[in-house]
């Protein structure tokens, strides 16, 4: 048992129960894992004394029979998730002081459930970005590597911290948010599992917003069980959010391994985009397979308005986020900049405060919903949201159970590589992910196999509204059916 | 459609973000790089369609019309980069 951090979710949550090791054990092994891998920038904040005292507590839990269903199995949390007493800076200079006196609902679910926390995962500005290359405390180093090279890659973006943290053992699981595919991308990038669940299905409350109407929290861990434990403690209806759902949550545990005969699934035809390369392609053939081996029946489908989600959510998101970012004006948080007025003030905190990304974002969300412009641009962008949304709904009234797509167009690539000349460069990264946001549905990203240079790649599996099972369920057949994901070399251990 | 120097100059006033005379032509063609992109949104038959308002559909939560939080000002000040009490500190802003 000399290396705790190999196991999975489960399997420390049930070793743990037997009594093999303790959950200070465990936590110390998952901090010398984080303080051996400072190279990778994952963490923007880790809390070793937080993490030990919460496992000490478990462990106390644990002696008397009172464990919860996470009881002490230490976790990461991106730093966007306001956390009581401990600073919550959603990788920005604008909130770098940020001390929030309170949790959001989803991390206070999960110490409800005896969690550990062992710090604040890095991310993308707000959530702004699809390489973790925004964040103002530098990028995030992917623990992946092309076969033979040492050059540095991006472990995807937004939740970069926790994707990177997740595949690099240095945590069991962590939390994540996804607003265009900042859950499912990074999971693909880095051989995790990461499901965005239906918009409503985990309070937004405490969650520093990004675009309220695509929000959504969700897991990225190792195995397809391990996302399934972690969702059931994070989700459920909350009185401070009123877009989440009031449904209960049932034990997704219990749709992993659930058997897929007979489910229909959906191929859509607009997913296949020229000049796409080969190995995506092939891999999208194999999950096609693997799902029709088990028992699955695939048709063919058409989800006509699939090529203007990209540009409809780069409207609607960032006029959601030049709104809610109104809020950091150097008066009741956050970092001031003095200036000889109020006005002074404002644009030169908002100046120093946000970063290139966020204040671009700021800007066109401005624009598109300036006099003159609203209608042509934003209201437009949200009709063609129905849209998007109709085509879903049309395929599912037809029979079809779930989608199965690429997660993404490539594996990860270098730091500095993308964007720096046109910043839509970057958005492209997102095209398979962004309908699921646009259309509020559940999506799942699970590894499939390593391309020709040894990194990364994965399957999206989008579901009905509320239906996370059958997502958990089918994940499930791909990932015991592809070729088992390697962990990273360790080279970054110091 | 595309943005000149004094659109840009008019959104970063709109937006509150101090902008040099550098940044604007930087931003001038980054800002024009997305406005091209989202243009083929033009293209898009919408005649009739209801912009989308709410993601799930569902009613609007309503709770009961009740106090259930407060007291806690020194909590909401204390994240505050000026404070003097239970106040917050801006610069002049009427004369």
């Amino acid at each position: 048992m000399n290396d705790l951090t190999s196991l999975t979710l489960a399997e420390a949550r049930d070793r743990l129960r037997a009594r093999q090791f303790s959950a200070t054990e465990l936590t110390q092994a998952y901090l010398a894992a984080i303080e051996a891998a400072r190279r990778l920038n994952a963490f923007i904040k880790p809390t070793p004394e937080r993490a030990l005292e919460m496992a000490k507590a478990a462990d106390e839990r644990i002696a008397r029979g009172e464990s919860g269903p996470l009881e002490g199995l230490p976790l990461g949390i991106k730093d966007l998730y306001c956390t009581k007493g401990v600073a919550t800076t959603a990788a920005s200079r604008i909130l770098q002081s940020f001390v929030p006196p309170y949790d959001s609902t989803v991390t206070s679910q999960l110490w409800r459930d005896g969690a550990v926390m062992l710090g604040k995962l890095n991310l993308d500005e707000f959530a702004m970005g699809s390489s973790n290359e925004t964040s103002a405390y530098g990028p995030v180093v992917s623990p992946w590597r092309r076969n033979g090279s040492d050059e540095s890659l991006v472990p995807g973006g937004s939740s970069g911290g926790s994707a990177a943290a997740v595949a690099a053992r240095l945590c069991l699981g962590a939390t994540a948010t996804d607003t265009g595919g900042s859950i499912r991308q990074p999971a693909a990038f880095t051989g995790t599992v990461g499901i965005k669940p239906t918009y409503g299905r985990c309070s937004r409350w405490g969650i520093v917003a990004f675009a309220s109407s695509l929000d959504q929290a969700g897991p990225i861990t190792r195995t397809v069980r391990d996302a399934a434990i972690l969702l059931r403690s994070m989700a459920g209806p909350d009185p401070k959010d009123s877009t989440s759902v009031d449904r209960p949550v049932p034990d997704y545990e219990l749709a992993v391994g659930r058997s897929i005969k007979g489910k229909k699934i959906g191929i859509p035809k607009e997913y296949r985009l020229e000049g796409m390369s080969g190995e995506i392609e092939a891999l999208w053939q194999s999950g096609i397979a693997w799902l029709r081996d088990a028992g699955a029946e695939i048709v063919d489908i058409s989800l006509p308005h699939t090529k203007h989600a990209l540009p409809a959510y780069y409207i609607v998101a960032p006029a959601e986020a030049s709104s809610n970012l109104a809020r950091y004006d150097g008066v009741r948080y956050g970092l001031r900049v003095p200036g000889k007025d109020v006005r002074e003030m404002y644009e030169r905190t908002r100046a120093e405060g946000f970063g290139d990304e966020v204040r671009r974002r700021i800007m066109i969300g401005t624009y598109v919903l300036s006099a003159g412009y609203y209608d042509a641009y934003y209201v437009r962008a949200q009709k063609v949201r129905t849209l998007i949304r109709r085509d879903f709904e049309e395929v599912f009234a037809n029979g079809v159970h779930a989608i199965l797509t690429p997660a993404t167009p490539s594996a990860a690539f270098g730091i500095g590589e993308k964007g720096s000349a046109d910043p839509v460069e970057m958005y492209l990264n997102d095209i398979f992910t962004v309908t699921v946001n646009m259309a509020g549905l559940p999506g799942i990203a699970v590894p499939g196999g390593l391309d020709k240079d040894g990194l990364p790649l994965a399957l999206q599996l989008i579901g009905r509204p509320f239906d996370e099972e059958m997502l958990f369920s089918l994940a499930q057949v791909i990932e015991g059916a592809a070729p088992e994901m390697p962990s990273p070399q360790a080279w970054w251990r110091a | 459609m595309s943005v000149d120097t004094t659109t840009v100059r008019r959104i970063a006033h709109l937006s509150r973000i101090a902008v040099t005379d550098d940044e604007v032509a930087h931003l001038q063609s980054e800002l024009n790089a997305i406005l091209a992109f989202v243009e083929q949104l033009r293209g898009v038959d919408v005649e009739g369609v209801e912009p989308m308002t709410s993601v799930m559909p569902m009613q609007l939560k309503k709770r009961a019309d009740q106090v259930t939080d407060g007291f806690i000002a020194d909590e909401i000040v204390a994240n505050a980069p000026r404070r003097e009490d239970h106040f917050f500190v801006v610069p002049k802003v009427v004369e």
